[in-house]
């Protein structure tokens, strides 16, 4: 699939209707969790704040998933010189940006009543911060180089080596003494939470993930367009 | 599952700034797909012979 995709006239072909299909799916998804998450019962510890859950921690993995991404387009871009990985790296950087913020944000208005304090300078935290100022360095790096092959290589490089903060990230809460809860879905036993929640934050985390395959395709065939229109403009230039 | 509790003003803005970010992020990249689209066919079909 993969090979079958890096052709940018067959990706274009694929993701014409592979990105509004997952804005529905997304939909299909979001919907639904809202309404399951606002229907939920308070938590007998922390009250009507558990609803911050069902977008802190979709928005949270999700922040690492589109690092992933980025990294792997990355890695394509540098190792194969692949112009579409480049293309699909550039288009997930501002998205990972958007996502990584969410969970910091959403996170701030979670632990304030929970911890009695907006920010604490915890393992988990502050390598989240690390990640979105990873994500925001990719986008500085590639707007401070003119020459676009250079700074696609640049930033592929930082993008590689900023891979080294996702296990940073998950395991931080294992690694060091935190305030942030431990693993609570994926781990041995089985998830520690009720049904009644793990419904709605499923929903919602495979929702937003829908929504970042849309919008990631989506702005991976804008940068395609971007990229056409400069060949184009230098080629009328030149005539 | 009360909407106007002790905590309301810390769940509202976090579904409100969701809500903003997710917002941003459909325009943005609708807008950009679009222009870029635009521009694209113009300078192609500008610098056909």
């Amino acid at each position: 699939m993969f090979a079958a995709l890096a052709n940018p006239h067959r990706f274009m072909g694929f993701s014409r209707w592979a990105a509004p299909l997952l804005g529905v799916v997304a939909l299909l998804l979001i919907a639904p969790a809202l309404w399951l998450g606002f229907a939920a019962p308070p938590d007998y510890q922390q009250g009507t704040t558990v609803r911050i859950m069902f977008i802190h921690v979709p928005a949270a993995q999700s922040a690492m998933f589109v690092y992933a991404c980025l990294g792997g387009a990355s890695f394509f871009s540098l190792v194969f010189r692949h112009a579409l990985a480049d293309a699909a790296a550039r288009a997930a950087a501002p998205l990972g940006a958007a996502f990584t913020l969410l969970a910091l944000v959403t996170g701030s208005l979670w632990g304030r009543p929970m911890w009695g304090a907006w920010w604490v300078w915890d393992a988990r935290l502050t390598s989240v911060l690390v990640l979105f100022l990873l994500f925001l360095g990719y986008m500085a790096l590639r707007s401070a180089i003119d020459d676009e092959a250079r700074a696609a290589r640049a930033a592929a490089i930082l993008a590689l080596v900023g891979l080294i903060n996702l296990p940073i990230i998950y395991f931080s809460v294992d690694w060091w003494n935190s305030l942030h809860q431990g693993e609570s879905i994926f781990r041995p036993g089985g998830p520690a939470i009720a049904t009644v929640f793990l419904i709605p934050l499923g929903l919602m985390s495979l929702g937003y993930l829908a929504a970042f395959g849309s919008l990631w395709l989506a702005r991976t065939r804008a940068e395609i367009w971007r990229r056409r229109a400069q060949v184009a403009a230098v080629q009328a230039a030149g005539r | 599952m009360s909407l106007h509790d002790k905590y309301a003003a810390f769940v509202w803005p976090a579904y409100g700034v969701t809500a903003l970010v997710f917002a941003w992020m459909v325009i943005d990249t609708l807008l950009r797909a679009g222009r870029w689209r635009r521009q694209a066919e113009r300078l192609e079909e500008d610098s056909r012979p």
